[in-house]
């Protein structure tokens, strides 16, 4: 999808090209080190490592997806330095966005594998289907298949959004595809999981900057998503947080709570339990987010999220009918007590049947 | 059990739904078994009133009396302090009044994190010094045995946990509130079987003594 001539141009140049100025371009340098928590002495060096970075090719293979992820990623609502980094990258095969189909799209991979064998990087977004082949194929060749083969010569592999990172909905319960998480199937090449649903567009462009700048992958947490996006929970971060501590909360909607901005937690709100950065980088160039815009977190970006409960339950309540549950308990412990009771009062009546009342007289007797 | 929420979903889920039953019919049949013992007919001529005493008795024997309290005035006031802080950390945590409000149906204003936070510490402090106290107290000591020590372990476990779960001290999140509610889990299980059944008996035994007394005119 690039011509030649761009091939050899470095990130700098391609962005002068693009009349990005040299103080937009360290702007967007300092953003990306206070977001990756990188100390101001770095700016200096990303800027230069981006500068001279050359164009990395980059395959993206979706699987059993809603696009949701390539919509969040491309449907910004202005140029921004992240999307003309993502200009920058030479995107060899995405067959969403690309012209080219059928045999011409998968040459155009083939070629990218070939050309730029052990340092291309594979984006996936999409679960991979495990039960039957068939579920999920792209020109006649399985998924799995297809992710195996692209992934033998790739430097380093992007699980983008939730289902290549967890299974994301497909996974969800009862999994009728048999779908997996690409680090299930991978486990000789580094894999990163940048999960949401759909994850946050700067949080893939600071990973590539970070694989620009540094030529490798950034620290990731247990589960193999970036540290420095994925460090901190939405209730940590959120700015409705005050109101939990005060506790504040919303129990409706369209309550007063509800317009006066306070907590979503009754709402089930799952910001407690979900490690991501948007209530720090927000949605939409920073317009807001799920929580500012009165819904409560959903927790997008956490395995298993849609088997997770409710989303409007809270999450400290147990998911069986308690109150049913308690009634049909206190019945059966009417029933067994009842009966324990019965044998308990037999036993004493037993006892005192067989009781047999001493006179002294006895006492002497038997003395 | 792949992942943290899996765990989660398993402990709110099937495991919390036998931990309720184990706890309901527990103390129901332990209720009942006691009630319907019943009493030995008493066939003197009653001198007072039952009911009265009966009742009063219920609130005089929970508050604290001057002859025990001078004798070991620290179990005396360690056992009010976590007493009243567990039951402040259950019933005033905001999380856990929505949980009681999905069962009851009802709801009540909660505490502010930071006062419950700072409740549950020292609840917690409270709980380990009285341990300490039970294991060095020669007589205490002698007295313990490991039912004693069992039910200690069950009280303290959930408000440590619920702790670790508040500050995000484990992570990831539905693991350690998984741990969380497995301890009330084990607490609730333990409930019927051991002495923690006094939450439930002890109104009755302490209204027996006073009814007892009332009925003979005696001082209650």
């Amino acid at each position: 999808m690039a011509d030649s001539k761009t091939e050899t141009k470095t990130l700098g140049e391609s962005l002068r090209q693009q009349g990005v100025s040299r103080r937009g371009f360290l702007k967007f340098c300092t953003t990306t080190a206070s977001m990756m928590a990188l100390p101001p002495a770095m700016v200096p060096a990303i800027a230069e490592a981006l500068e001279k970075a050359r164009r990395p090719s980059v395959i993206w293979l979706s699987f059993q997806e809603c696009t949701g992820c390539t919509e969040s990623l491309t449907r910004a609502h202005a140029p921004t330095i992240e999307n003309l980094i993502f200009d920058h990258i030479s995107l060899d095969y995405h067959h969403t966005l690309q012209a080219a189909a059928g045999e011409g799209a998968e040459a155009a991979r083939e070629a990218a594998m070939h050309e730029n064998f052990g340092k291309y990087i594979v984006v996936v977004d999409g679960s991979i289907p495990l039960k039957d082949p068939g579920f999920s194929t792209i020109a006649g060749i399985s998924n799995l298949d297809m992710l195996k083969e692209t992934v033998a010569g790739a430097a380093a592999v992007i699980a983008v959004g939730s289902c290549a990172a967890f299974g994301g909905l497909p996974h969800a319960s009862p999994n009728p595809t048999g779908a997996v998480s690409v680090s299930e199937i991978i486990k000789d090449k580094p894999v990163v999981n940048v999960s949401g649903c759909p994850p946050i567009p700067t949080v893939i462009s600071g990973v590539l900057a970070h694989f620009l700048t540094f030529g490798g992958l950034p620290e990731l947490d247990d589960l193999g998503r970036p540290k420095v996006f994925y460090g901190q929970s939405i209730h940590d971060r959120c700015y409705r947080r005050p109101f939990y501590d005060k506790g504040l909360f919303a129990e409706t909607f369209d309550d007063e709570g509800a317009r006066k901005g306070w907590c979503l937690y009754r709402m089930g709100c799952k910001g407690p339990m979900t490690y991501n950065a948007c209530a720090t980088t927000k949605w939409n160039q920073g317009t807001s987010w799920p929580v500012e815009s009165g819904h409560g977190c959903l927790g997008c970006s956490e395995p298993d999220f849609w088997d997770g409960g409710g989303f409007y339950n809270a999450i400290s309540i147990p998911d069986g009918d308690i109150a049913r549950n308690i009634g049909l308990g206190a019945v059966a412990g009417v029933a067994v007590g009842a009966a324990a009771g019965m044998l308990n009062r037999n036993a004493k009546a037993d006892a005192v049947a067989k009781h047999e009342a001493v006179t002294v007289d006895d006492l002497e007797k038997t003395s | 059990m792949s992942s943290p929420i899996d765990f989660l979903l398993w402990v709110k889920g099937p495991a919390f739904d036998i931990a309720l039953a184990v706890f309901v019919i527990g103390i129901v049949v332990r209720l009942l078994e006691i009630v319907l013992l019943g009493r030995k007919q008493d066939l003197a001529e009653p001198k007072g009133e039952e009911f009265g005493p009966g009742l009063r008795t219920i609130v005089t024997r929970t508050l604290p009396e001057a002859g025990s309290f001078k004798q070991s005035p620290f179990t005396v006031i360690g056992g009010y302090i976590w007493h009243i802080g567990f039951l402040i950390c259950l019933l005033f945590f905001v999380p856990h009044i929505e949980l009681l409000h999905s069962v009851l149906g009802i709801k009540w204003p909660g505490l502010s994190n930071h006062i419950v936070d700072a409740v549950a510490v020292v609840t917690m402090a409270t709980l380990v010094a009285m341990l300490i106290d039970r294991i060095t107290h020669s007589v205490k000591r002698f007295l313990s045995g490991p039912e004693d020590y069992l039910v200690w372990l069950a009280a303290f476990l959930p408000i440590m946990t619920g702790y670790l779960a508040y500050h995000r001290v484990l992570v990831p999140y539905p693991l350690v509130l998984g741990i969380h509610i497995l301890s009330i889990e084990f607490l609730m299980v333990l409930f019927p079987f051991t002495k923690l059944m006094h939450t439930f008996t002890f109104p009755l035994a302490r209204w027996y003594n006073g009814a007892m007394a009332g009925r003979r005119g005696v001082q209650s």
